[in-house]
């Protein structure tokens, strides 16, 4: 077996064996541990190549025609998405105390579910693999969920009702594309042999537009896109902390890795055919400007971060929508820095709502003299979400909105004679999110952590164990934050094909 | 020697590599350090001021390098293609205006953290204080060496974040916690568009954003022709860049966050508040002021900002009673001066480097910093020896213990009137008031009457609180403060004086404007005139008296500004978030989501039927799509292919 297929296989097992009755934390933590430090291997290991080829490759031919082969393989933007996989899925493995193990089955399954969509190379299985991912969400919302039985269910099912809907218009969009590629009726479904073709013979441009326009909602969907957002706020402030935190940090990246991986490098021109940038620019805007004026609006905590991740959706939107090499490593880095930030974020959440028995922000205050660490890891994933410069998104912000305005394609090289591009404006009113961004974060932590408490809401710092996960993921946004080479050398040749692609 | 070993050999990049890092290693040695243990207080106090020594000599170093340096590159922060595509480097610019400010922000970073030592001895979190005061170093030694504007940017935001942490140091207390988010968010909004004029310029000039390719390509290149063919998109830039000084720099309409700033410790205010956070705005317009003067426009409404800024803010200084916020509201001022003094060189269409190495802005914001520092440090020891009281009618009288605050005060004072020939403050307003007597009489008229004003308000304020009888117990028992305080006050007292003399300030490369201008006369009559009237009112009004005489609301409540932001708050924010929060609950659950909710309710009274359980419902439903899924591709799609050829 190869690696790769190891690093998905072991989540799996290790769920298997809980089911079986074996040690539930010892099991999944050991799990995903390994994963951790394999994955990290793996990624020191990598060299990327010239021309955006795949490493650790691996291939078992299930079916000639169609040919449909359980293939994995890596490169410097799977790697990282493998690499923000395991990091969030030892925190929340980690913070997971005292409960049934069906929690540890689902996390595992999850993790599993999203290793496998970023490390396959073939269509059919980067499908199956995240609506395996899936499956375990819509249960956990419903059984687990933190509410009365009657909203889990009724957010549960919209959850289900949603992300059902998107993943079918997105199989009915990869179908498409599988057919309009297919040759002399053999079906490819291997993602290398079909960008091979999509460069040597591409389908028509008017064809190309509506492929992508139907993959656009369909990943959309699944990444909250505005308007087909309003499944991910209730499903995020309900579902339990480990599954929210696989779920906004790392599988609803998912999307975005499809749109990056699938649309963009086999259909080039759809993704910067006028009608269709300009539908995804107001879309994008959309997520920022409205959700984030509705962030504000929020009066509890887990509302608030539930909104704010879909707002932030919006910037990695942006990213691919300008397209250029900058842009779409900004893209992936942001990807990695808003998965680490918003895992920490909804880990402490969900501690704070254990032990507080509230989340409303009016009522709480002053926890910063009591919880010291607690406000100084909130610190790190609020102001990296606002995005510090030091953390790790602001690099892949900073870089989305030089990549807008960088030499490129049609959309983003700037002609001063002839004035700003729909995408420059886009990135002028998308900076304002910026400010937005800060107003809600600065005010949750002005009145979570500072002034005076309110008789009866103390909470303490987390033990020593405890605070691993959390000071671990502080770490890593610093670390990337301060370093983004560490990552940006991961995607030395892959996303320039893709850039290159679109620039045609 | 070793000045000469560091400065002249393959060393050299040591030392802003000193100056960057160091600090920082600092700030996390001690806010981790202090985690793990709590009984090493004093060491890690030591540490940060330990390190805060180690950073003025090397800034001191840095003053000795005589000719230009070509940059020293330190990091790769984003970099692509070995820079083909992208090429944000951390890099030390090392000129005359970096070195010259290098050590202003050391001298005084050094010479806060010693009086800190004092000032703070009873706070229960020393290290988070002293932790972040090193961050600070580091933030704003990066903004002065700063090589490219998206380098400025980054420690623009973190200079932000440090000013944050300090204002916010007691956020126990309600409003020093609102404040410091007032801060953080009033700066965003100049940053939103600090960060468009970046980008316009990043692609204007090809993603070339380094201050010498810039300056290269204004004076012969991309930016050249378009100041020539398209010059709204140069006016467009410059006023977006400003956007942030306006920010930083607290400039109206962006000002109101630095009198709050206020409620942070009095040393944090005296270093980050007055002397070189808030001059970050003018250092940057200074770097960039060869793009300010290809645009006529710009340079005219930076101007008129900062005239009006220091207008307004001194009018705003005399009638405010709290000690910090009359200094607070003068810094505001003297920051209008120089926001002014980089308009008015624009105008008249110097590029920095034309006017002879010197800038009167610059020159103003090295003088201020000193006589600044020393006025809030100084405010801090009043404060300190009345236990905490900082209404200046309820003080009064305190020279009669306070012997060494008195006379440092009083020379602070005079420095901030400009009083002539004796004070460094006298020599860099004249600068900026001769370049604005040849450039707009309009804005020397404005600057006269500042000037003034400036005398008439710190009169006021010195005669109240120092002169007079004790209007109150804690005035009556305040004793002078130690060494330790004391210290600082004596070298920023002599620093104010001394520093404006042409020998001290080309030493300390502080960019004193050179050459014979016109009008040197008629501007030091008036200069006179205004300082004269301004303290002689002050005296005649204030002398003697237990209360304000004069009641003045407007200019005590600010002119209403901060009510009037409260009110857009409500209404542009908070109300239209609340709008669309509706609106998006309308459209998205309403429309949107009609179909797919009946298409659920459907199922689930299906899926009810079947099983009575949900959690099998679910499981079922999802287990029937995949295997439909897996069905369509393998059997029915090659099918649809086979059709289709």
């Amino acid at each position: 077996m190869s690696s790769l297929e190891i690093i998905i296989l072991l989540p799996l097992l290790a769920a298997l064996a809980v089911g079986l009755g074996a040690p539930a934390r010892a099991t999944s933590l050991t799990a995903a541990l390994v994963n951790l430090v394999w994955v990290i291997a793996l990624a020191v290991k990598y060299q990327p190549g010239e021309m955006g080829e795949l490493a650790y490759v691996h291939k078992r031919i299930i079916l000639e025609n169609p040919a449909l082969a359980l293939g994995v393989g890596a490169d410097g933007v799977s790697l990282i998405m493998a690499l923000l996989t395991v990091v969030v899925t030892v925190a929340a493995i980690w913070q997971t105390v005292d409960k049934p193990a069906m929690y540890y089955v689902a996390s595992l399954l999850i993790s599993a579910g999203a290793l496998g969509a970023f490390l396959s190379t073939d269509l059919f299985f980067i499908y199956a693999f995240h609506e395996l991912a899936l499956i375990p969400t819509f249960l956990m919302i419903a059984l687990h969920g933190r509410a009365e039985k009657e909203k889990r269910l009724a957010v549960a099912w919209k959850t289900t009702i949603y992300l059902g809907a998107g993943s079918l218009v997105l199989l009915a969009g990869l179908a498409w594309l599988v057919l309009e590629y297919s040759q002399a009726g053999k079906m490819e479904f291997d993602l290398t042999a079909l960008r091979a073709m999509a460069q040597n013979s591409p389908i028509s441009a008017d064809k190309q537009a509506w492929i992508y326009l139907v993959l656009l909602i369909g990943f959309g969907t699944l990444v909250s896109l505005f308007p087909f957002h309003s499944w991910a706020a209730p499903a995020y402030a309900t579902a339990p902390t480990p599954v929210a935190m696989l779920h906004a940090g790392v599988l609803k990246k998912f999307g975005l890795y499809g749109l990056l991986r699938i649309a963009l490098p086999l259909l080039p021109q759809g993704a910067l055919t006028p009608w269709i940038m300009k539908l995804l620019l107001a879309a994008l805007l959309g997520n920022i400007l409205v959700i984030g004026l509705v962030t504000i609006n929020q009066k509890r905590l887990d509302d608030m971060l539930a909104n704010s991740s879909v707002m932030h959706m919006g910037y990695i939107f942006l990213g691919l929508a300008a397209g250029t090499e900058i842009a779409l490593k900004g893209s992936v880095l942001l990807m990695f820095g808003h998965g680490i930030s918003i895992a920490l974020l909804f880990a402490l959440c969900g501690r704070m709502r254990n032990q507080l028995g509230t989340l409303e922000m009016d009522r709480l205050g002053g926890l910063g003299s009591h919880a010291p660490l607690l406000m100084l890891v909130f610190g790190f994933g609020a102001f990296a979400s606002i995005g510090l410069p030091g953390l790790a998104n602001f690099a892949g912000e900073i870089m989305v909105f030089l990549g807008s305005f960088a030499n490129g394609n049609e959309w983003t090289t700037f002609h001063v004679a002839q004035g700003l591009t729909p995408l420059h404006w886009t990135v002028v009113a998308a900076l304002w999110g910026v400010v937005i961004s800060a107003v809600y974060m600065l005010r949750a932590f002005r009145k979570i952590f500072q002034g005076s408490a309110n008789s009866g809401l103390f909470m303490s710092d987390p033990s020593s164990s405890q605070s691993v996960p959390l000071v671990g993921m502080a770490a890593v946004l610093l670390v990337v934050g301060c370093a983004p080479s560490l990552l940006l050398s991961l995607m030395n040749g892959p996303l320039a094909v893709v850039a290159a692609a679109v620039a045609r | 020697m070793i000045v000469a070993a560091l400065s002249a050999g393959p060393s050299f990049p040591l030392v802003p590599n000193v100056l960057l890092l160091l600090p920082l290693m600092v700030a996390l040695v001690v806010l981790i350090g202090s985690r793990l243990t709590r009984k090493a207080d004093g060491f890690f106090q030591l540490l940060s001021v330990g390190s805060a020594a180690v950073c003025f000599i090397a800034s001191c170093i840095l003053l000795g390098v005589s000719r230009e340096q070509a940059p020293v590159d330190m990091f790769p922060f984003l970099v692509i293609d070995e820079g083909k595509t992208l090429n944000i480097w951390i890099a030390a610019i090392l000129d005359r205006q970096s070195a010259g400010m290098m050590f202003i922000v050391t001298l005084i970073g050094l010479l806060v953290q010693v009086f800190s030592l004092a000032y703070m001895k009873d706070d229960d979190a020393k290290p988070r204080y002293f932790g972040a005061l090193s961050l600070f170093m580091f933030s704003m030694t990066g903004i002065v060496l700063a090589e490219n504007l998206v380098m400025m940017f980054i420690f623009w935001e973190l200079v932000g974040l440090s000013s944050y942490l300090l204002i916010g140091h007691w956020f126990q207390k309600p409003a020093a916690a609102d404040a410091s988010k007032k801060a953080f968010i009033t700066n965003r909004i100049g940053d939103f568009g600090f960060m468009i004029g970046i980008l316009l310029l990043f692609g204007a000039n090809h993603g070339n954003v380094s201050f010498i390719d810039l300056q290269e390509s204004v004076s012969e290149g991309t930016l050249k022709v378009l100041a020539q063919t398209q010059p709204w998109f140069m006016t467009a830039a410059v006023l977006c860049l400003f956007m942030g000084a306006v920010g930083k720099s607290a400039q109206l309409p962006l000002h109101v966050w630095l009198p709050d700033a206020m409620e942070g410790p009095t040393p944090v205010s005296a270093l980050i508040h007055a002397a070189t956070m808030v001059a970050a705005g003018v250092y940057m317009m200074v770097r960039i002021s060869f793009l300010v003067a290809t645009t006529h426009t710009a340079a005219m409404w930076i101007a008129g900002v900062g005239g009006v800024t220091a207008l307004m803010a001194a009018l705003m200084a005399t009638q405010q009673n709290d000690i910090k916020r009359i200094l607070a509201y003068s810094t505001l001022s003297q920051l209008g001066y120089m926001v002014m003094a980089v308009g008015l060189v624009a105008m008249g269409g110097h590029g920095h480097g034309e006017v002879a190495e010197g800038h009167p802005a610059m020159f103003h914001l090295y003088t201020h910093a000193f006589f600044k520092a020393l006025l809030f440090l100084g405010s801090g020891a009043v404060i300190y020896a009345c236990h905490h009281e900082q209404d200046i009618w309820k003080m009064g009288g305190l020279s009669q213990h306070m012997k060494g605050t008195t006379v440092t005060f009083a020379i602070g004072t005079a420095a901030l009137m400009g009083v002539p020939w004796i004070t460094s403050g006298f020599y860099s307003k004249e600068g900026i008031l001769i370049v604005a007597w040849n450039e707009c009489k309009v804005l020397f008229t404005i600057g006269a009457v500042t000037a003034a004003l400036t005398a008439f308000y710190m009169t006021r304020l010195f005669v109240v609180a120092f002169l007079g009888k004790p209007r109150s117990d804690n005035a009556k028992h305040a004793m002078d403060v130690g060494f330790l305080m004391m210290l600082p006050l004596l070298v920023l007292a002599a620093l104010s004086l001394v520093s404006g003399f042409p020998m001290v300030a080309d030493g300390l490369k502080a960019m004193m404007p050179k050459g014979h201008h016109a009008g040197g006369t008629a501007v030091l009559a008036i200069s006179l005139v205004a300082l004269i009237v301004g303290v002689g009112l002050g005296w005649v009004l204030y002398k003697g008296k237990d209360k304000d005489p004069l009641k003045i609301s407007l200019f005590a409540n600010k002119f209403y500004i901060d009510e009037i932001y409260a009110v857009l708050v409500k209404v542009f924010q908070d109300g239209l978030a609340w709008v669309v929060t509706g609106l998006e609950r309308l459209v998205a659950d309403g429309i949107v989501a009609r179909l797919p909710t009946m298409l659920a309710t459907w199922v689930g009274a299906r899926a009810r039927a079947l099983q009575g359980g949900h959690l099998q419902s679910y499981t079922l439903l999802l287990g029937a799509g995949l295997l439909l899924a897996i069905y369509l591709i393998v059997f029915v799609l090659p099918g649809a292919a086979g059709v289709g050829h």
